[in-house]
């Protein structure tokens, strides 16, 4: 169990570091919440400032050390602070309404991105030069191109000139977030462009990785052996090379999350959906500084437990860890 | 020649005489043509541009295409779309050289003290290192870049290189590791050099390939990472650069005006720009690891089709040995040898197989 505790020790350290960054940030730089908002309310008297740093939590109350460990009590309570933008709003509950159009959407284009690229990466190899395998120099072409840029060009060609897909938002006018069909009808369909450009982008890489650990695999003495033994061209594929070549692209599946949210965080800007990248967008541009912590606080945890999970998996597919012959 | 006696390290090394441009890989070629034709514009695009970039014309209300006085067109205010790219490739460039020069720095120290040292600095760094990694990286220059009153390309390119480092650091990492067990870091040791000394005219200069794909890599992280947050608003919006003229044809609406001449100029230069790191990244790799090269070719060997894997643009550890043992092994079977590769299927790691690359 090294292995899982090495990992749980870097995630608590990364979490660490994610809260402290996130408590020195507004305290280095200059401008606080409480002056945005007697900023966006010129109205209020010069005495509210401090009635208002009360309000938020944020004024410079007690020592370094008495505000960072009330910062992280607050933490473990789920107290994230009141946003200034939705005031009177705390920034939970706005998390709350924006989180599940983010981890529904992105969460289902990355594990779809994931599978498919993988299939694909394990077809092309199989399959040396065949058709698959001369897409792949599109496919690094896509991963030198900016998302946004082809997000951009996506929306032109099938929102604007061929009004296929609409060009942005979470849903339809009129309709009001629920359970109910036509709702889940309208926030699907808006979802479909985004989720391709989000799988097409994504893809590339997991297939190109996929392929390249898959052809060295393919060159193994055992598949050789599964071959020459008369087992199905599918059961060597399958259970032989891929079950093997999968390793590095679970292993590699954990660091790219990351950019899963980067890219989600500016698809979401591009279409204008309501999800936590867009809210953090419009959290920045109107400096509400609580709601902006809170967001990239609860993106860490995310992450981070998105990795545990996919730690978690790489434990159960390769035996090697578990034996704790992992260097 | 006894064919089944013939040591790996029978492919000639590379040697240190200049070699012509048209030796080197075609990726690397074409890659260091477009990065250098970019680095060309960065120097002195701003004195080739027509017309002052800022410029604009009051009696101008919508974006004009493409015509003689303006070659790319112009913005919706009348501005000439291709002096705003000949300036602005400027500092496009300027923010992903200054961040690699600065994250490679780190990766390098890191990556050096953390392999070579060992026991807890190692633990400490390697700690370090991977944390970092799994932060999200733009959230997080999201909420720095929106609390900094001004941000700077400069203060861009900064905060870029403080979350982009530990990508280098880890592969740097892993093959000082390898390195320092070798014999001949043992004899410099023995000889009574200095750790400092040992680092910096042993160590280092056999990392060199893989500082400088770190360092390609990191250029185009931060390239693409800072024209995303230009675009988002939150980076230098004072100055041209190519993300700041598709935040500004987002601003007016180009894509549903259908100026395409707006738009367009910008975001192929960056993915050409892109493109073209990734390609001498590719070719990075195989100049830096011999065996690589060997077999660019397409070849058949007893019927089989063998062509090496093509390289990933970025170099992680795992893809290194992956990669390593596979064109060693390809080495061997063109001079008849089988190779051996149980080492891999028993969990062995870097060092095997790339001590067998650099010793050759």
């Amino acid at each position: 169990m090294k292995f899982i505790t090495r990992r749980l020790a870097t995630y608590a350290f990364a979490a660490w570091i994610a809260i402290t960054v996130n408590f020195f940030i507004p305290r280095f730089i200059p401008g606080n919440a409480a002056e945005a908002m007697m900023a966006k309310f010129p109205s209020l008297q010069p005495a509210a400032l401090k009635a208002i740093e009360i309000e938020f939590g944020i004024g410079k109350q007690g020592s370094l050390f008495h505000q960072y460990t009330s910062y992280l009590v607050n933490i473990f309570h789920g107290n994230l602070g009141i946003s200034t933008n939705f005031y009177p709003a705390t920034v939970t509950s706005v998390l709350k309404q924006t989180l599940p159009w983010t981890l529904i959407l992105v969460g289902t284009a990355t594990v779809i991105s994931f599978v498919l690229g993988t299939v694909l990466g394990i077809l092309a190899a199989w399959r040396r030069g065949g058709k698959l395998d001369q897409l792949l120099p599109a496919l690094t072409f896509l991963q030198a191109v900016p998302y946004f840029f082809l997000a951009l060009i996506a929306v032109e060609i099938f929102a604007v000139h061929w009004h296929i897909f609409p060009i942005g938002q979470g849903f339809s006018l009129g309709f009001s977030p629920g359970w109910n069909w036509p709702f889940i009808q309208s926030a699907i369909y808006h979802s479909i462009l985004p989720a391709i450009t989000l799988i097409v982008t994504s893809m590339a890489g997991w297939m190109l990785q996929m392929r390249n650990v898959m052809i060295t695999t393919i060159g193994e003495d055992y598949v050789l052996a599964a071959q020459a033994k008369g087992l199905s061209s599918r059961r060597v594929v399958w259970t032989y090379a891929a079950r093997n070549a999968i390793l590095p692209n679970i292993a590699g599946f954990a660091i790219s999350l990351g950019f899963v949210v980067a890219g989600a965080l500016v698809m979401e800007f591009v279409f204008s959906y309501p999800g936590v990248g867009y809210t953090l967008y419009n959290a920045v541009t109107s400096d509400d500084y609580p709601l902006m912590q809170g967001i990239f606080l609860v993106i860490s945890m995310t992450v981070l437990v998105a990795n545990l999970l996919a730690d978690v998996v790489y434990l159960i597919a390769d035996p090697r860890t578990r034996r704790g012959s992992e260097s | 020649m006894s064919t089944s006696v013939i040591p790996i390290t029978a492919v000639p090394p590379v040697g240190k005489s200049r070699r012509k441009f048209s030796s080197y890989p075609l990726k690397a070629r074409i890659g260091a043509i477009i990065v250098g034709v970019f680095v060309l514009l960065a120097i002195f695009g701003p004195y080739l541009a027509p017309f002052d970039p800022s410029a604009t014309k009051n009696t101008q209300a919508y974006p004009v295409g493409p015509n003689w006085t303006h070659l790319l067109g112009t913005t919706a205010i009348g501005g000439d779309v291709l002096s705003q790219m000949l300036v602005g490739i400027r500092a496009t460039v300027f923010v992903g050289l200054t961040a690699g020069v600065i994250a490679t720095f780190l990766s390098v120290l890191v990556g050096v003290s953390s392999g070579f040292l060992g026991g807890a600095s190692d633990e400490g760094l390697s700690l370090l290192t991977n944390a970092v990694l799994v932060l999200p990286a733009l959230p997080l220059l999201v909420v720095i870049l929106g609390y900094l009153p001004q941000a700077s390309n400069l203060v861009t390119a900064f905060v870029l290189s403080v979350l982009g480092w530990p990508w280098g650091a880890r592969v740097i990492r892993a093959q000082t590791l390898s390195l320092r067990r070798r014999d001949f870091v043992a004899a410099a040791r023995e000889t009574g050099e200095s750790t400092w000394r040992i680092i910096v005219s042993e160590i280092i200069p056999n990392e060199v390939s893989l500082i400088a794909a770190s360092f390609v890599g990191t250029v185009l992280y931060a390239i693409l990472t800072s024209v995303a947050l230009t675009f988002l608003g939150l980076g230098d919006l004072s100055n041209w650069s190519l993300g700041s003229m598709l935040y500004w044809s987002q601003n007016g609406n180009a894509i549903t005006l259908g100026a395409w001449w707006w738009y367009l100029p910008p975001g192929l230069a960056v993915a050409f720009l892109g493109m073209g790191l990734v390609l001498l990244n590719f070719g990075l790799d195989e100049l830096g690891n011999p065996r690589l090269r060997d077999a660019t070719g397409q070849h058949k060997i007893a019927g089989h089709v063998w062509r090496p894997a093509d390289p990933t643009p970025v170099v992680r550890d795992s893809d290194l040995v992956k990669r390593g043992l596979f064109t060693r092994g390809f080495a061997a079977l063109r001079q008849g040898v089988r190779p051996v590769r149980s080492s891999v299927a028993k969990g062995h790691d870097v060092e095997t197989t790339i001590k067998g690359n650099a010793d050759g």
